[in-house]
């Protein structure tokens, strides 16, 4: 190795931006290509700065669009070696044809995403817009609640990725602002502890093993393409208890523990609210106050949302009366994406509470405690009917007359 | 490195084809074989090389077959020069960390795509691997039309040719825009080499991939692709239309060192009227109708411009 070692602090305070640089940095990967673009610019300007001053030893590649970040990281990966890079929004949508790509060549690329809604309108700002665009690329996707997960789940990215049996890329998402920009508390490993725990990066049908000539990026017409598409499915269906049996690694190793289905309180919840990224926290805190009320609330949130934890979600929710999908994306004239893979999870399970879709936080608008416990307030008058009071769907928080649909 | 292959020669390289089998499906006739193969086997060099979509990446690599004993990839149709600047960056990764020892020969990365893939959709990817000035060769197989998808205009197809999306029709003599300069483009990015070369002129074509082989940074390689189903001649004629090409000086052939030294590397002894050019191709036949002849005159002056140009700038070296 011709990199100088970086001494950490035990606790540091970094924002998620810097979370992933340092775990770029940890992981030693070989070739980072990028562009930048708001709120993911800072992993890259981190690891920029990383990079002149002689902590990373790989390869930096500043180049000229996301389309270009993907290419040269596909190209880079199937020459046999660790890369990553990150991204948002606008970006991200760019990357969609190379993210496809990537993932049917079963390369093990790490992408950080910040997530940020999608133009149009033009906005900076957090929602799960671009998540969810990504959603059937192939990539196993992890869901960071702050900047300690952020940190953790990116380390974690490499180690799922690349592991024998998944060889498939991960995407680690995190919430625009409110992880990427907000320094918080961080206990991060010491260099050497973070790369061991995640390996040597191990080759497989590289390019640059001449013994061996491989032909990547192949075409098929039906004869073939089915089972191509197939076996991948099965990679990333099988990834589920190898990323369970990383997060137990990693408990062992720092006592943080992660579950492809995190709870709170949900033992005995009979309301709950079912979200993704940041509002989990937020959710919890209301689930807290409620309960000294006397009300049973619970949060629950998928730490996958690639491939989905349908069953351990299922089981999660055996008790629940009803149950809030809150979707941080326009539905785009459906209902929300959350909302359909838990629906769909429930559908031929016994538990199937009464179950709410809300639109909530669109473009970076905030979500309270507050709000997040009038939803519970909502929920617990469901349970108490049994069922469904008013429709399916309802845009939380929208200026003007209230909306919602899908009456039944 | 095991066994060393003999060096090969211009004799007796185009005898050889150990990395380019004929194993494909390119129709009878096509060019884009024909060079493929001289490229390839211009060096005895370790290669990694991308195709972008197109003819040769949908007839060379069909599952679960591969014409390709190299290490070879796909990724989509606009990014064929990135994925091999991806792949040139490991290779730098890997040597600066010691994964891959200094002593290991240095293997060469080219990358392929069509004209389409290069004029057109693929262009910022170019201009940005050559910007960053990755170690590589992008060979353009200039067919002048986007033939895999079945013969659309692209903005390399000449001024009057006949094409699926600019027919000639009743109103219409073809494609509008004349064909765009690709070489000078490529130059203007500081490129220290860039040549056009035509598979008919195959020591020519040779001895400007192996300076190029030589080069340190991007090399562009311009090669006429003669296409026999879209430029509709028999699968027996592709050297005779691409003798048609470069005699006529409608594909003059030329290289450009460090953005500044021009050479012209070929001179037709009898330089061919355009006219005969055009003829050779049915997707010209049109031209021939009174009301079009203006495209053909047009056409033999801006060669004739074209070639003065060149010439001036060769005796003034710049
Ligand atoms: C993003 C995208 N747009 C369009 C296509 C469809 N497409 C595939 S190959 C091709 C034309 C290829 O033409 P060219 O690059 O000139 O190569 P040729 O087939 O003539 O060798 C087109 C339009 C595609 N594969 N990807
Ligand atoms: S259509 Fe043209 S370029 Fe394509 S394989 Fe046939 S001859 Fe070659």
């Amino acid at each position: 190795m011709n990199r100088k070692e970086m001494e950490l602090n035990s606790v540091e305070v970094w924002d998620g931006n810097t979370c992933n640089a340092q775990a770029f940095r940890q992981a030693s990967v070989d070739v980072v290509a990028a562009y930048p673009i708001t709120p993911s610019t800072n992993t890259v300007e981190n690891y920029a700065t990383f990079h002149a001053n002689g902590y990373v030893d790989g390869e930096f590649i500043m180049v000229e669009s996301e389309h270009a970040a993907m290419s040269a990281c596909v190209g880079a990966a199937a020459a046999g070696g660790r890369v990553a890079t990150a991204t948002s929004s606008q970006g991200c949508a760019l990357m969609v044809e190379v993210l496809y790509q990537c993932a049917g060549m079963r390369l093990p690329a790490v992408l950080c995403l910040v997530n940020r809604a999608l133009a149009a309108p033009l906005n900076v700002n957090g929602d799960h817009s671009d998540m969810y665009l990504t959603r059937d690329a192939g990539w196993i996707q992890l869901d960071s609640f702050n900047a300690q997960e952020a940190y953790d789940l990116t380390l974690m990215s490499f180690k799922i990725g690349e592991h024998k049996d998944v060889r498939l890329p991960v995407i680690s998402n995190q919430d625009g602002f409110l992880t990427s920009h907000t320094a918080q508390t961080v206990r991060p490993l010491p260099d050497k502890v973070a790369y061991d725990f995640i390996g040597d990066y191990v080759q497989v049908n590289a390019m640059l093993d001449f013994s061996k000539p491989v032909t990547h990026g192949v075409q098929t017409e039906h004869d073939w393409h089915f089972e191509h598409k197939a076996k991948q499915h099965a990679a990333l269906q099988g990834a589920l208890p190898i990323v369970e049996e990383i997060f137990k690694e990693f408990k062992k190793l720092t006592g943080r523990e992660y579950n492809l289905v995190e709870t709170h309180k949900m033992d005995d919840a009979e309301v709950a609210i079912v979200c993704l990224g940041t509002t989990y926290e937020t959710a919890t805190i209301a689930a807290d106050e409620l309960r000294e009320q006397g009300i049973k609330a619970g949060v629950i949130a998928p730490r996958l949302f690639r491939p989905f934890p349908l069953v351990q979600l299922a089981q999660k929710l055996q008790n629940v009366k009803a149950l809030a999908c809150m979707d941080r994306s326009a539905p785009g004239g459906t209902v929300g994406a959350l909302y359909n893979e838990v629906a769909g999870a429930l559908f031929n399970t016994p538990a199937r509470p009464v179950l709410r879709n809300l639109i909530y936080g669109l473009g970076g608008r905030d979500i309270t405690v507050n709000e997040l416990k009038e939803i519970f307030t909502d929920l617990q008058n469901d349970a108490k009917n049994g069922k469904l009071t008013g429709k399916i769907q309802r845009l939380h928080g929208v200026r003007g007359p209230e909306l919602s649909f899908y009456e039944l | 490195m095991g066994d060393q292959k003999v060096i090969k020669n211009l004799k007796t390289f185009s005898t050889s084809a150990e990395r380019f089998e004929g194993s494909h499906v390119l129709c009878p006739g096509c060019a884009h074989s024909i060079i493929v193969r001289e490229v390839l086997n211009a060096t005895n060099d370790n290669l990694v090389v991308s195709a972008a979509t197109g003819c040769l990446e949908v007839c060379t690599a069909i599952y679960p077959h591969t014409s390709w004993d190299c290490s070879w990839i796909h990724i989509g149709f606009e990014n064929a020069s990135t994925a091999i600047a991806g792949a040139e960056a490991m290779n730098k990764a890997l040597r600066n960390k010691g994964r891959i020892s200094a002593d290991t020969p240095q293997p060469k990365f080219v990358a392929f795509g069509g004209d389409g893939a290069t004029y057109d959709i693929g262009f910022q990817w170019i201009s940005g691997c050559f910007e960053r000035g990755h170690d590589m060769m992008y060979v353009c197989l200039d067919n002048e039309v986007y033939a895999n998808t079945g013969g659309q205009r692209s903005s390399s197809t000449p001024i009057g040719a006949s094409t699926t999306t600019a027919p000639a029709g009743s109103t219409s003599y073809g494609e509008k825009q004349v064909k765009k300069d690709m070489l000078q483009i490529m130059a203007a990015h500081g490129s220290p080499y860039v040549a056009q070369v035509a598979p008919n002129k195959w020591k020519d074509m040779v001895k400007k991939i192996q300076t190029g082989f030589a080069t340190k940074g991007p090399v562009f390689i311009n090669a006429m692709s003669a296409c026999t189903t879209e430029w509709k001649f028999q699968p027996h004629q592709t050297i005779e239309a691409s003798d048609l090409a470069v005699d006529s000086l409608v594909f003059p052939l030329y290289e450009i060192v460090n953005g500044t030294e021009l050479n012209i590397t070929y001179r037709p002894k009898n330089i061919v009227p355009v006219r005969d050019y055009l003829a050779f191709q049915p997707r010209f036949k049109h031209l021939f109708k009174p009301e079009n002849e203006h495209i053909i005159e047009e056409w033999q002056k801006r060669v004739n411009e074209k070639w003065e140009y060149l010439q001036r700038r060769e005796e003034a070296r710049v």
